[in-house]
């Protein structure tokens, strides 16, 4: 992968995908929309590291803001979030965003 | 001599109560051992390493992170550089080496937003500053309850936030470690940085407890 394809403040849903070994994506926040607020780098995949390949081509590495209330059904609401760091191959963008 | 009962058996050296887990290894610990002692049979790896690797990792605690927070308080510059770029601050603050594949990113807590960080998948956890996590770090319960009730979980930790304050928490899924910046309490004015380094606590650089002067809630 080259150039990243999402900039902070872009709305993204993380993807329902087979999960590859080693993945680093958590289960609950698969198909759950979240804004990036920062490229946090290109990193290897961690999937290829696990079976001690060298990652390669590096992924861009998301930090991705969720409201609370876009993750759990019931949340209160209220302005508390979860921060997560996810690599693009998870990501697609929101429709309408 | 820590012997008080009153056996017959005759010896005249002192003795350390041998502590080991009751029961039988895990099957981790025969895994760990095992693959250990392969590495160190095929020469890959020695004893000396893994030693020197375990004297690494425990020259690590919570210490070093709350000279870092308190310097962080008392001086702007460095706040600023450490927010930026943290490893090679912090390397260059406490001589320390900061090597690692990991970036080291720093929270900062404030009225508006309160951090705290979790890793749901594993431990992860800023280890090479604040050395092996906390049992509780690594429990499920934890890692399951904080993303979804947060502030219940912060009310066990005797921690209660405004409303009006984001509670925002940090899952440690990938590359990046997390190292929560405290509020710095108030009355502190004038504090010499080991006594305010004296306040900062592990649990505050995890963001699950508020640094506090004598016993008391250090922000409104």
């Amino acid at each position: 992968m080259g150039e990243p394809r999402y900039q902070p403040g872009m709305k993204v849903r993380v993807n329902v995908q087979p999960p590859e070994a080693h993945c680093r994506t958590p289960y609950y926040l698969r198909g759950k929309t979240g804004t990036v607020t920062e490229i946090a780098g290109i990193y290897p995949n961690p999937s290829k590291l696990a079976f001690h390949k060298p990652g390669l081509p590096k992924i861009p590495l998301y930090r991705v803001r969720f409201a609370q209330t876009d993750i759990w059904q019931g949340a209160e609401a209220g302005g508390d979030t979860v921060m997560a760091d996810l690599y693009e191959h998870w990501l697609s963008p929101e429709e309408g965003a | 001599m820590a012997h008080t009962h009153d056996h017959d058996h005759d010896h005249d050296h002192d003795h350390a109560p041998i502590e080991e887990a009751a029961g039988p290894p895990t099957e981790d610990e025969i895994l760990e051992a095992a693959l250990r002692e392969l590495l160190i049979e095929k020469d890959i790896i020695s004893a000396e390493d893994v030693h020197r690797q375990i004297d690494a990792m425990d020259s690590r605690s919570p210490a070093l992170g709350a000279k870092v927070v308190a310097r962080a308080w008392q001086d702007e510059a460095f706040k600023a550089r450490l927010m930026e770029d943290p490893l090679p601050t912090i390397q260059d603050a406490l001589g320390v080496d900061m090597t690692t594949p990991l970036e080291l990113v720093v929270l900062e807590n404030t009225d508006e937003v309160h951090n705290l960080v979790v890793c749901t998948l594993c431990s992860c956890y800023p280890r090479m500053l604040l050395g092996i996590p906390p049992a509780w770090y690594k429990s499920v319960a934890y890692r399951s309850r904080v993303v979804r009730e947060p502030r219940a979980v912060l009310a066990e930790f005797g921690v209660t936030l405004p409303e009006a304050t984001e509670v925002r928490v940090n899952d440690s899924t990938a590359d990046l470690r997390y190292l929560v910046l405290p509020k710095r309490p108030l009355g502190t004015e004038g504090w010499s940085e080991d006594d305010l380094a004296a306040l900062v606590t592990r649990d505050a650089m995890v963001g699950t407890a508020i640094p506090r002067v004598s016993g008391k809630e250090s922000h409104a």
